[in-house]
């Protein structure tokens, strides 16, 4: 048992060691490079001209962005697969993006955001999301009790519902609204706005706090929701309460930086491989390499054709696609070896 | 022979708009290990799910002790009573993990680690059930019988007063079986604890049960020991099977076997229309 908590320890030390050295590299690389004892003198200093700026005002912001929403992202996945018992689930599945994309086309196709200004977008994204997700959930509850299944069904015909729509909406509007939907759509971590960021963080860490609180009933759930009942759980509350858990997460991470992809899906497959299936390390270290992963991917992102920018989710599909695809063929290989 | 009941059922109705238990009443003594038998359909398992809480009631009581189960909490109800179902379905869980999760209900929400406590108990019961060997191993490397094990310890790790099993041996060879099966036996007669178990085979529950019950058709057809129950006429009545019962020359209790319909016409021919 004490085993246990010590290889807990460990991969958490090495996730934060691997974070901290991710946000370093992400705070030094760009267009102008900065070393690390530079990084660290510009700190020390403070504001010291144009180095200064390009930290505090341009890096800094994106990091913390990107700790928050990839942070916030795999939580979510992971919280949906624990509550599914669906290794396939993420938030988009549930048409959370779809519904956060759709509330942005809206506010983008009838000028909102001219009209009344900017932060309309993450709102109107924000709006969309939660709409969908009231929708997927009264759909799928009769008389208080929850069908998971059904609502996973419900969730994918309403996120294709959503996406029609949106479709509708960008066939019928000026080419100028549709460049900014879809260049909101696309993802990014390029938000000016610091309140909206740190509000963005204390929720991503707040719900990381509160998942805790249903880290046991998340453990009893692996055995399905009936053999949870048995251990006493009560499992209707537990479920509804971590689906809107997810939902407010990835509604909240979609409607600040756009429909960043596969983070919610590829992170908590690659924290089960590494760490096992217990969620008391399962969602701290979903956490903190979904915040690795999207720092990283940033970083890519930003560099690869600089001086212009890829979309970020770009990467993540394409990066994290191939890097988990190389896992799972290698963990099947040894599964063989071992077994033949 | 005891007096205290551990369960009691009254009058209970419950089911599915196309099924329907009927006025279900019976005792199970404390410390008996009693089964539930009767063929597919009729509803065993819809009674086992009552009693589990998976299904609402519709009538009727059922009281653990002299107190009304629907007053429980799921916590308190877990304490009490402990389930193994007939497949684990643990799948990538240590079993020293998944045996320890029957500690669950005494643990408050904001325990992180397991008491040292928790770790005695649960170890305890992998020890009584022989699968302390597998505890770093995953449940999904087991065989069949081993996870039915670890469901067993995990259960008792909820030192529950009555355990509830669903056809916990119907996938096993009869070596799984007879193991599992002579594990509960030890904990009835030893520990004095109460088990109720639905079970196909009849001659397991005979051998194994001292008390059964007959279901058929939403009702309780027969309740009794083994002897009482599992008559030629009972079993042919309800399985609509003919059977010839004797005793097991081990045990006395009584065994059942099958006509073949070849046999039968062998017998036809044998002693002309004599038989039936």
């Amino acid at each position: 048992m004490q085993k246990k908590y010590l290889h807990w320890t460990f991969y958490l030390a090495g996730l934060l060691i691997l974070l901290l050295a991710s946000v370093l590299l992400s705070l030094s690389v760009g267009e102008m490079n900065l070393g690390f004892t530079d990084i660290l003198n510009i700190l020390r200093h403070g504001n010291n001209g144009m180095e200064y700026t390009i930290l505090s005002q341009i890096r800094f912001p994106r990091v913390v962005l990107g700790i928050a929403v990839g942070g916030a992202l795999s939580l979510s996945g992971m919280l949906l697969q624990g509550v599914y018992r669906n290794p396939l689930v993420e938030p988009y599945t549930l048409g959370i993006s779809g519904g956060a994309s759709l509330g942005v086309a809206f506010a983008i196709v009838f000028g909102l955001h001219q009209l009344i200004g900017s932060f309309v977008l993450p709102f109107a994204g924000f709006t969309g999301a939660f709409l969908i997700i009231f929708l997927v959930y009264t759909f799928s509850s009769r008389s208080g009790r929850i069908n998971i299944q059904s609502m996973l069904l419900t969730g994918v015909m309403i996120s294709f519902i959503a996406s029609s729509s949106m479709m509708l909406l960008m066939s019928t509007t000026s080419s100028e609204n549709l460049h900014g939907i879809i260049f909101w759509i696309m993802g990014s971590l390029d938000e000016p706005d610091m309140s909206l960021i740190s509000v963005t963080l204390v929720l991503a860490l707040g719900s990381l706090l509160v998942s805790y609180f249903f880290v046991q009933p998340l453990n009893a759930l692996r055995l399905g929701e009936e053999k949870a009942k048995h251990l006493g759980i009560n499992t209707d509350t537990t479920i509804k309460i971590l689906f809107l858990l997810a939902s407010l997460l990835a509604g909240v991470c979609v409607a600040v930086a756009g429909v960043i992809g596969f983070v919610g899906l590829i992170i908590p497959h690659l924290m089960r491989m590494l760490v096992g299936s217990d969620y008391r390390i399962l969602l701290v270290s979903s956490f903190v390499s979904g915040s690795i992963f999207l720092v990283l991917s940033d970083v890519i992102a930003r560099t690869i054709i600089s001086p212009n920018e890829l979309p970020i989710g770009v990467i993540t599909g394409i990066v994290g696609g191939i890097i988990f695809l190389l896992l799972m063929s290698r963990s099947s290989l040894r599964s063989k070896e071992n077994h033949g | 022979m005891m007096n205290a009941t551990i369960l009691k059922i009254q009058k209970l109705c419950c089911g599915y708009p196309k099924f329907q238990l009927s006025e279900i009443s019976m005792d199970i003594p404390k410390g008996s290990f009693a089964g539930i038998i009767g063929p597919n359909g009729s509803g065993k398992t819809t009674l086992f799910r009552a009693i589990t809480g998976t299904l609402n009631i519709t009538s009727g009581k059922i009281l653990l002790g002299d107190k009304d189960l629907q007053s429980f909490s799921p916590r308190l109800k877990a304490q009490n009573i402990a389930i193994v179902s007939q497949f684990t379905e643990a799948g990538e869980i240590s079993v020293e993990d998944y045996v320890m999760m029957g500690r669950i209900p005494y643990q408050s929400r904001f325990s992180f680690f397991e008491s040292d406590e928790d770790s005695r108990i649960a170890r305890m019961y992998m020890e009584m059930t022989d699968i302390f060997r597998f505890k770093d191993q995953l449940m999904s490397e087991l065989s069949g019988g081993e996870q039915q094990l670890a469901a067993i310890a995990r259960a008792l790790t909820q030192q529950p007063q009555l355990l509830l099993l669903d056809e916990p041996t119907s996938h096993l060879d009869i070596t799984h079986q007879v193991h599992i099966l002579n594990v509960l036996q030890q904990l009835n007669q030893e520990m004095g604890l109460s088990i109720l178990m639905v079970i196909h085979d009849l001659n397991l529950a005979s051998e194994y049960c001292d008390q059964l019950i007959l279901v058929n058709q939403g009702k309780i057809h027969t309740q009794g020991t083994p002897v009482e129950v599992l008559t030629f006429q009972n079993i042919e009545d309800v399985y609509k099977t003919v059977v010839v019962t004797q005793s097991n020359p081990l045990s006395g209790k009584p065994a059942i076997f099958l006509a073949t319909q070849k046999v039968l016409k062998e017998i036809q021919v044998k002693f002309g229309q004599s038989v039936k």
